[in-house]
């Protein structure tokens, strides 16, 4: 059974995390696991919580009234999800439900936050790292926009 | 409990029967986005105010809730988006085509309200349409209002609607931003998300009053952006839409939780109805 | 000043009521059940007829006596007439100008309606509201509701599926009438008539009848009383739309949703229920157009229909809506509760869905988990 440290460690997003911020960090997570089907966070909800993804898939979704739920992207083992706890409002911006079983740390944020503001150098160091994530989910995002399969398909 | 005496019955008026209105003027301002100018065959004109609509009979095929986009010289105007069969029909109706018009029905944009306030327009897509005549009159009564800002957001270029109008809005004193999400090159305009309009736009949240009106999911978003800005949810109003038939609220079709959008609405503050939108399938 | 009228002063009624113009409408046995319809004589009244029901179950049964009104109710309501399933609204012609729209007729005949349960008295007043206390008046209901004349009767025989008193519409009918009627069967069969306007009392005055005793009197309050004794259920409203709209995704409505058929029963026999939808037809010429409104339900997977899906797309909000709207959000919408107490739903719910059960479902969780 690995604690909380050693799974940290191995995610990508923490990649060569010095052993003293693992520590830090490890202290507010916890090992959590979701059904099939199961919600993880509601927009516009306080966002206290965000994951890294150790097994199974979650969806990024959200509701559209006469359309039903629109998947906006699917994250799976390794990845992270939830960035919204960063910023204020501190609220997530989107639907997050667990896709099959799912098992996953939970950092609570409000927790993490608070190590955050005391420690600079801790918080720029986690803001890269999410930075780089975002960077990518944004040039995907971006990319889509170009509907670029659809100019290929109808000639 | 409510009890009715016979003798209160109220008389006359046809809540349920089209008045003939006739088309004197159509334009197409984007890809099945047209705009229709009616005047009565016989009668007085309407008077909607901002942010009401109608319900508009295509002879024999139906009838569909339209907000109106403004009133002019007495011709009642409608910019409608040919989505289904009514609404293909009515933008299909040439001038001298006979429409049936009910109303002005619903309730109207906070002109009065707004007052003293700055004001941020919010618009997405064809929602521009229902703010057009709220927009004409903060610029008819310039001085009654402080700063006044349009931020409109549209898929491509070619759906930005009013691009004449918008520019006679900004040399009257609006600040008026206009955003796509996607363009090519002939497009010198902003690229993004409506939404992204919002954190940078001029005017004081804490005298200020939004009123949004698009998809629903673009309103939700972007009250949230507004009230992420300090605006309060009781000054964002916001324009909901929902199934009609009968628009006098009788045929229990446009229901959202404890609301009737054809006689409490379309227009509401956003801290009113948040709960209702948040809940699926309501 | 209450008067005492034989049972056989209901055939004079009738023809009192007829003679003064009314289509003359009441109970009648039809099919296996209680229904109302066009009364050609009171011998077309349910005489000696009881009605047994329970969750999806609805029988008659022979009583042992000749009580006219010895029955609950059955699955027509009044609504059926005053906010009719199917009518035409108006028909229009294409003109040179463009076209010309002539609405329909009012009825040529005003309604006498007898038999009206005190919970049904409820549900006109809710209509009433809903057709005619908003801004915009519905003009047909308003031409069949004005001159009706209303010949209430109170309960004495409650079926297991009645809360009126619950909802607080009943056994006694209070007020809404022209003529109140209680059938006494203890000792001499009769009824108690009591007048609730002028015309009531005219028409009263035309029947032969007797001043009432104070025998006859209690004898009437007894058996109303009686009946308030005898109901089936009941439901606990206190905050009754507050405690739906904190539970709108309560697991509750995934329970219902797993029986639910969504067939819409329920709201065609609710006094209640006025969702209508409209159709607009036209001749293969394109040169005459009608619209007739139609009843609608919002168990329909169109009821909620927009820009190319429903927003309601599932049986379980489908159901959700029904429930909340009729005991909660119509509170906001209308001032009042939607439901009557009168149990229909519960009855002729296919596969026997009780709201008093799911309603008391949802409250039990919450006051178990505060």
């Amino acid at each position: 059974m690995k604690s909380i440290a050693e799974l940290v460690a191995e995610a990508p997003l923490f990649a060569d995390l010095p052993p003293d911020r693992l520590e830090l960090i490890s202290g507010c997570g916890q090992n959590v696991h979701f059904a099939d089907g199961e919600t993880l966070f509601r927009e516009d909800t306080p966002a206290d919580t965000f994951y890294l993804l150790r097994h199974g898939s979650v969806t990024l979704e959200t509701y559209v009234p006469g359309r039903g739920s629109i998947t906006i992207e699917t994250l799976g083992a390794g990845d992270v999800v939830g960035w919204s706890w960063l910023f204020p409002p501190y609220r997530w911006y989107f639907d997050g439900r667990a896709l099959e079983l799912v098992r996953a740390v939970e950092f609570d944020t409000t927790c993490l936050r608070d190590k955050l503001e005391t420690d600079p150098a801790l918080g720029y160091d986690l803001m890269s790292r999410f930075a780089q994530v975002l960077r990518e989910r944004l040039r995907g995002t971006r990319l889509r926009l170009l509907d670029v399969y659809g100019d290929v398909l109808s000639g | 409990m409510a009890t009715f005496s016979p003798a209160e019955a109220p008389a006359e008026g046809r809540a349920m029967t089209p008045r003939p209105f006739a088309v004197v003027h159509r334009r197409r301002e984007a890809p099945g986005i047209w705009t229709l100018e009616l005047e009565p065959v016989d009668g007085e004109p309407l008077r909607p105010l901002p942010g009401q609509f109608t319900m508009v009979y295509a002879f024999g095929i139906g009838e569909v809730a339209l907000s109106v986009s403004g009133v002019r010289d007495g011709r009642l105007i409608h910019t409608v988006a040919a989505v289904g069969a009514v609404t293909t029909a009515i933008c299909a109706s040439r001038p001298g085509t006979v429409l049936g018009v009910r109303g002005p029905l619903g309730n109207s944009w906070p002109l009065e309200r707004a007052q003293g306030s700055d004001v941020v327009v919010v618009a997405g897509g064809v929602g521009l349409a229902p703010l057009r005549g709220a927009l004409r009159h903060l610029l008819a009564n310039r001085g009654e209002y402080g700063e006044l800002v349009l931020l409109y957001g549209s898929r491509s270029p070619a759906g930005v609607l009013y691009r004449a109008e918008l520019e006679r809005w900004r040399r009257l004193g609006m600040s008026v931003d206009v955003i796509v999400d996607a363009a090519g090159p002939e497009w010198p305009g902003q690229v993004g998300f409506v939404t992204e309009l919002i954190p940078p736009a001029r005017f004081d949240p804490d005298a200020s009053v939004a009123m949004v009106c698009g998809p629903e999911i673009m309103m939700t978003h972007c009250a949230r952006a507004l009230l992420d800005r300090g605006i309060a949810a009781e000054d964002v109003y916001v324009s909901l839409e929902r199934s009609m038939r009968c628009g006098t609220g009788h045929c229990g079709h446009c229901q959202l939780g404890p609301t009737l959008v054809c006689r409490d609405g379309p227009v509401y503050t956003y801290d009113r109805v948040a709960p209702a939108l948040h809940v699926r399938e309501l | 000043m209450a008067s005492v009228i034989e049972p056989e002063a209901l055939e004079m009624l009738v023809s009192v009521l007829r003679r003064r113009g009314y289509r003359v409408l009441g109970p009648t046995v039809r099919d296996g059940a209680v229904v109302y319809a066009d009364l050609a004589s009171a011998a077309d009244l349910p005489i000696g007829w009881k009605d047994v029901q329970e969750p999806g179950s609805y029988r008659l049964e022979r009583r042992d006596d000749d009580a006219r009104f010895g029955y609950a109710v059955g699955p027509h309501s009044w609504k059926q007439f005053l906010f009719p399933p199917r009518l035409r609204l108006w028909a229009a012609s294409r003109t040179e100008n463009g076209f010309e729209v002539t609405p329909d007729p009012p009825p040529d005949r005003p309604l006498a309606l007898i038999g009206v349960r005190a919970c049904e008295l409820h549900g006109i007043a809710i209509q009433d509201t809903v057709f005619l206390g908003g801004a915009h008046t519905d003009d047909e209901y308003a031409a069949r509701r004005k001159d009706a004349f209303i010949v209430a009767v109170n309960c004495f025989e409650p079926a297991g599926t009645c809360f009126c008193v619950s909802m607080g519409t009943g056994p006694k009918a209070e007020s809404g009438y022209d003529l109140a009627l209680t059938e006494v069967m203890d000792g001499p069969h009769r009824l108690v008539a009591e007048a609730g306007s002028d015309r009531g009392a005219e028409v009263l005055a035309e029947l032969p009848h007797r001043d009432a005793t104070g025998s006859d009197v209690d004898a009437a309050a007894s058996a109303v009383a009686g009946a308030a004794e005898k109901m089936g259920r009941s439901v606990d409203t206190d905050d009754l739309p507050g405690l739906l709209s904190r539970n709108l995704e309560h697991a509750r409505w995934d329970d219902v949703a797993d029986r639910c058929l969504t067939c819409g029963n329920c709201t065609m026999v609710c006094p209640t229920c006025f969702c209508s939808g409209v159709e607009d037809h036209t001749d293969l010429a394109g040169e005459q157009a009608e619209r007739v409104r139609v009843w609608d339900s919002c168990f329909g997977i169109d009821h909620s229909h927009m820009h190319g899906g429903a927003i309601r797309p599932s049986g379980r909000s489908r159901y959700r809506q029904w429930l909340t709207h009729k005991f909660g959000t119509w509170h906001d919408q209308f001032g009042s509760s939607g439901c009557i107490g009168c149990g229909r739903c519960i009855a002729w719910c296919p596969v026997g869905i009780d709201v008093t059960e799911e309603l008391a479902a949802i409250r039990f969780d919450e006051e178990a988990s505060p």
